[in-house]
This record gives C-alpha cells, structure tokens and sequence, in this order.
C-alpha cells in the first residue's frame, strides 16, 4: 500500500522500520530526540526505541564518527545525522581517513555498515557556512556511497538500502525537500537500489540530470517547455557513487543534447564529471556541446539581495534548454515567476534555520 | 566586593542595556521579514559581554561564536555595521556577504565570529600565539558556549595555549543548553567544565555571569595575570538565554525546559542586577540610568534606520572578496 506522505516522514518511517527490522541499528547525532526532531525526520523514535538505540550526542562530530566506525566493526548500524553538512566537515578525517578505506586496506577483513545523514541548508541568509552542498567531495572518495534522493519515495528506500548496505553511505537531505509530499510504499522491506538512476519525465529533444531540489526546479521548468512543444527527459541523479551510467548514456543517444543540473558550485562539480564522462563515451550522439547549470564559484552570501543571484532556478533551466535547441523565448514568463521569495521554499517558511 | 568605581559601573550599565535594547528590538522586528538569516540572541547573557569588553582594552582582541551580537557590541563593535549586516546591505560589517552569525569589526579588535561551534576557539590562541611573536602586551579573547568545550579543538587548542603560556582570555559561558539538548545529555554529572580545564593545566575560575560587577572584577585580575606572561586564564560563568536557541521567540513550550527553571533565571536579570548595584551604592539615580537608556533607545533605533536605508549589494558585487588582490 502507497499513501502520501512529506519526504520527512519517509525518513522517519525509514529509519523507525529499519529499527524494528534489525536490533544493530541505532540512531544519534545532535538533536535526535529533542522536541524538534530534526524537522522532524526523528519524532518518536526515542519513545519507540529507547535511548540506548536513539540518542543524542556531544558536540563533537568527529569522535562520535569514529566512534559510529568502531561500533560498526562489531556489528552495530549506526545511522548519524547532523542538521547541517557543513558541521560534519569536522568529521571529514573519521570518514575519510578510516570509513571509506577500512574494508579496502584489510584487504576486506572488515566493513563499515554506517549511514550518515546529512542535510544541507538553502535560503533565508544561511550564508557560508550553513548552505555547502559538497555531494562531490564525498563522490570523489573511492569507498564511500553518495546518494541524494529528491521524492519521499526514494528518500525511503534509499534510506533503507543505505543502512543495510555494508559500506559506509552518505545520505544528501535537502532542507527544502523535508515539506514535499509525495506516494510512498509502507511495506518495511520497501527498497531503492543505491548505483540507479531514476526517469521522472520522459521526453525526447534533451536530456536534463538532476539532483534533489534542482529537480524541483526542473519539473516546473518541463511543465513549461512542454507548452512550448519541447519534450525533455528528467533524470533524477539520485546516485552520485557509484554514478547510473547506462540510464544517462541511454537517454543522451535517444535526444543527443545533455543539460546538467547541480546543487554545487560548479567547478569540479558531480555535474562536472557527468558530463566529462558523456563527452568521452557518448560523444557521436552529441548535436551540441553539453551544458550545466550549477552555482557560481563562490562561498554563499548570506544577503537576500545577493542571494538572488547566486541560486538557480526554473527560468534559468528554461533559459539553457532554449539555448541548446536554439529556440526564443518570451522576454516575460510569468509562468515561472514564484509566488513567494526566492529565498525560501514557500511562503510558510519564516526562517530561521 | 569588587572595587569598581561609579564610571566602571555606568559604562557597564549603559553596555548592558545596549546589547539588551539592541536585541530585544532584532527580536520584535524579525517578524517584518526583512533580517532573512539565523539569528541567535544572548538575550539574559548581556552581563558577560557588556563586563568582558569594558575589561578588555580596545587593542585587545575577540573572537566569537554564533551568539555573536552581544560580543561584538560589548567589546566596541560598530552597532549600525551589526544592523546593516544583519539586514543584508552593503554598508554591514561584512558587506552582507555573513550576516548575523559571521560579525567583525577590526578597529574594536573584534576579528570575527563564525557559526561553526568551536571553530574560532583555535583563531582565538592563534592570535594569542601571534601576540606573543609581536611581543605586545595584548591579549586574545575567546568567547565560547558550554557546547563548544565538547569539540575535539577545544582541548587541543587549550593544549597549546597552555603549553606556550599564550596571552588568551578564554570565556566560557555556561549556559547550560545546546540548542535543546541540556548538559545532562552531553557531558558527564557533576563534573565542572573548569575543574576538567584546570586538569589540562589551565587556571580556571566561575562566576555568576549575570552579575556584571563580578565578572568585571575576575575579568581585570585575569588580564593582569595575563599580560604578566603567566599564561592562559579560562572562566566559566554560568548564565542563561532567555528566548529560543535560534530565532526571535520564546520556546519555552517546546518542553525541553522546566518554567521554574527558566523564571528562577529571568528574576535574575543581569539589568536588574546592574541597576540595583547601581543604586546601592549610590553610583547613579533613577533618573540617571533611564536618561542613559533613553539615549541607547535612540542609539539604537538610529542604527536600525541606517540599516533600512543602506542600500542592496548590487549583482555586480556579487562575486567580489573571494580572494585577497595582495600577492
Ligand atoms: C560543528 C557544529 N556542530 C553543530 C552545530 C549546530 N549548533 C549551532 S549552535 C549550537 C549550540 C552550541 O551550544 P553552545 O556552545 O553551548 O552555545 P549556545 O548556543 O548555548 O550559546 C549547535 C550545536 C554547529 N553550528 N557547528
Ligand atoms: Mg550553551
């Protein structure tokens, strides 16, 4: 049975399973169980499970990662979770250092089962050090899994394959994802296989890939496009290592143009890679040079007036499709202008965090 | 009883009621919408700041932590840069590129604040270390919260400061919370931030932080310690915040506090506690101390006019200050 529900309940319905299913799992990070409970992603699970299992944690990122690898290396599942990525770059060392090169320099004598949530911050003046998305440093890391599901659908299942998965996993949560509602099955042993990429549009003249909230942006783009007569394909990414080649390269061959959407600034971007990769084994599909649209190299400002420029949104998708097919535009398109401000997901939102 | 002169209390007075009028005026404006970034009030905490900065010398220098504003105005920031950079405009202290949670001003020797817990606390004996190379008689402070002293820099960095006997002030203001998780979930029962400072080898002290007299009288006996060359000082001076951990409300109906701990604190008000010792000794009138915050009343709302009439940074700004032109 599916019904819907918001992409934060799927987390938490996630992780309450996974809990259930298996009594190695355990839940900390900072704020677990407090009556926030990291907007809600981990209501309840304290009550259900007991604060030996759920806990909150010190202010101390990096120990308590190495602490999540040691107690995996007996069996344990720890899911961490911080409210923000950018408070987990402390951590950057345990997870680098030791996680995602445990199973590989013992010559496979052990593996890390860990998860780690971790959920980046856009808008309402988060600034330089609350909004980083930085999917590909953890991409670039050879023995680390990196996905970053955009429906509730996926951020179920790939939470789930995530902690039964015996490698170490990090979990992308956009912040503006956490209010979207979308069908989602509630069989526990729902599973979203990490390595696939998923079509959430098919179309036929250009390929657009994308990730988590860009996603978003991009359906309410197509929406429009398709009133032009333009047919796009949306891929949604969802898995950045290892990266679905087949369903990309498959897509470029069917519509021979290739834009790419990032959450990330654009330099040495996953979007970056994808479209390296494109140009070296699909380049004879290619009618045009592949495009992405990513966010400009430089660190988030925090002011409203700056921010406006630095985010991409629908209009700008809109604006490279048309680009690559060389098609006009109306100088206007109210279609697309939000009805809210730019910086925030809706008008419900009011900051501050 | 602290030795603290008529002057010395005034200031400490009029710093006080500054920092508190300044944000108790962020808090009834955010809801306009128009501040569009984290904002994390030291509403209740002001004694600290406003007796830290009045002990510090303006050479000397800050660094702080998310909970900046109080800081920042304490040690001589520039309130309307503070207003402008809140409000996102070009004339704020960090060109609006920080906002609230990344403040500096360097002619007050505050040389910034971050909002990565723990982050600025190795920044702050970096300074210290770079003081004791120039050979002056300045000393680093670094402002920090009960939570930070759980982050693996923390005690390196009090390692090193130790170690080369570096002029840092170290202030920590316990205050009992981070965000919503109380101390009894993050480090171990009765056992005292300071006593476990003064096991890395640091002299360490508490205090009342809500009584400014106090903190102002262990701040100046610290400092002369200090720039004695007889190495780092840590205070723990217990306080409490008043509103939410973020934002402009009271969270009080979260539950994650009792309301008799939270009025046992308010009774307690570090304004209320400056006013009386004021009075008590005779070191002003009534009249003088609501004629000194009628003039930060208007201090402040001159600041919040600036900030609302600053203009924008422009689009052309927008990718300016990422590196330095000096080579
Ligand atoms: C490295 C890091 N981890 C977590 C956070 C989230 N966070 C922001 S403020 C805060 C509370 C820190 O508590 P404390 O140091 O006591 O300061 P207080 O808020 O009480 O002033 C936390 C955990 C962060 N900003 N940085
Ligand atoms: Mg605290």
């Amino acid at each position: 049975m599916t019904r819907s529900i918001s992409y934060a309940h799927a987390v938490n319905e996630a992780l309450s399973q996974a809990m259930k299913q298996d009594k190695n799992v355990i839940c900390y990070g900072l704020g677990i169980p407090d009556p926030k409970g990291v907007f809600g992603t981990s209501s309840g699970l304290q009550e259900q499970f007991g604060s030996e299992r759920v806990f909150d944690m010190p202010t101390s990122e990096n120990a308590m990662t190495g602490i999540a690898i040691g107690a995996a290396l007996n069996g344990i599942r720890p899911v961490m979770t911080h409210q923000r990525l950018d408070f987990f770059l402390l951590a950057m060392d345990q997870l680098v250092n030791n996680a995602a090169k445990w199973h590989y320099m013992f010559g496979g004598a052990s593996s890390i089962p860990i998860t780690i949530r971790l959920i980046l911050g856009m808008g309402w003046g988060q600034g330089p050090t609350h909004s980083q998305n930085l999917q590909s440093w953890f991409a670039h890391i050879p023995g680390l899994k990196v996905v970053m599901p955009t429906t509730p659908e996926d951020a179920k299942g790939l939470l789930l394959s995530s902690i039964f998965d015996d490698n170490p996993v990090v979990f992308l949560e956009h912040r503006w994802l956490h209010n979207q509602d979308g069908n989602v099955p509630e069989n526990p042993s729902f599973r979203v296989p990490i390595g696939k990429a998923k079509i959430l549009r098919a179309g036929t003249q250009i390929t657009i890939a994308g990730m988590s909230y860009m996603n978003i942006e991009a359906l309410r783009a197509i929406a429009y496009l398709q009133t032009l007569n333009i047919s796009c394909e949306l891929i949604d990414i969802r898995s950045f290592n290892p990266i679905d080649w087949n369903t990309i390269f498959n897509s470029v061959r069917k519509t021979g143009h290739l834009l790419v959407l990032d959450t990330g600034s654009e330099t040495c971007s996953v979007a970056g890679e994808i479209i390296a990769r494109v140009s070296m084994e699909v380049f004879s599909s290619l009618k045009a040079p592949p495009a992405r649209l990513a966010l400009p190299d430089i660190p988030t400002p925090t002011s409203f007036a700056l921010t406006k420029y630095f985010y991409k949104n629908a209009k700008d998708i809109v604006a490279e499709v048309a680009k690559q097919l060389h098609f006009d535009l109306p100088h206007e398109i109210p279609e697309l202008e939000k009805k809210c401000p730019h910086d925030v997901p809706g008008n419900w939102f009011k900051g501050p965090f | 009883m602290p030795l603290i002169d008529s002057k010395i209390a005034i200031e400490l007075f009029r710093s006080i009621s500054k920092i508190r009028i300044a944000e108790e005026t962020i808090a009834e404006r955010y809801g306009e919408n128009k501040m569009r970034c984290p904002t994390h009030l030291c509403i209740g905490q002001e004694a600290v700041a406003a007796a830290i900065g009045i002990a510090l010398r303006k050479n000397d220098f800050a660094v702080s932590t998310h909970r900046a504003h109080g800081h920042y105005l304490g040690k001589g920031g520039d309130l309307k840069a503070m207003m402008a950079e809140i409000y996102g405009k070009v004339t704020g202290c960090g060109k609006g590129r920080g906002g609230s949670m990344h403040l500096i001003d360097k002619n007050a020797g505050f040389m910034g604040s971050t909002a990565i817990v723990g982050g600025t606390i190795p920044l702050g004996v970096g300074l210290g270390l770079s003081i004791q190379l120039h050979k002056t008689d300045q000393v680093s402070c670094v402002f920090l919260g009960d939570g930070a002293v759980e982050e693996g820099v923390f005690y390196e960095s009090m390692n090193f400061a130790v170690l080369k006997k570096l002029p840092v002030l170290f202030v920590c203001e316990n205050n009992l919370y981070s965000v919503y998780s109380p101390l009894s979930v993050r480090q171990p029962d009765r056992r005292q931030i300071s006593n476990m400072v003064a096991g890395i080898g640091c002299v360490t002290t508490q205090a009342d932080g809500n009584n400014a007299p106090e903190v102002y009288d262990l701040a100046v006996k610290s400092l002369m310690k200090i720039r004695n060359g007889e190495g780092p000082v840590f205070l723990e001076l217990f306080t409490y915040r008043w509103r939410e951990h973020c934002g402009p409300s009271y969270d009080n109906d979260l539950g994650y506090r009792s309301k008799e701990e939270f009025e046992s604190w308010k009774k307690r008000d570090p304004l209320v506690i400056m006013k009386n010792y004021i009075l008590k000794n005779h070191f002003g009138t009534e009249n003088d101390l609501d004629a000194i915050c009628k003039s930060v009343v208007s201090e402040v709302n001159d600041a919040f006019i600036f900030a609302e009439q600053s203009p924008f940074p422009d689009k052309a700004d927008l990718s300016g200050h990422i590196y330095s032109e000096g080579c």
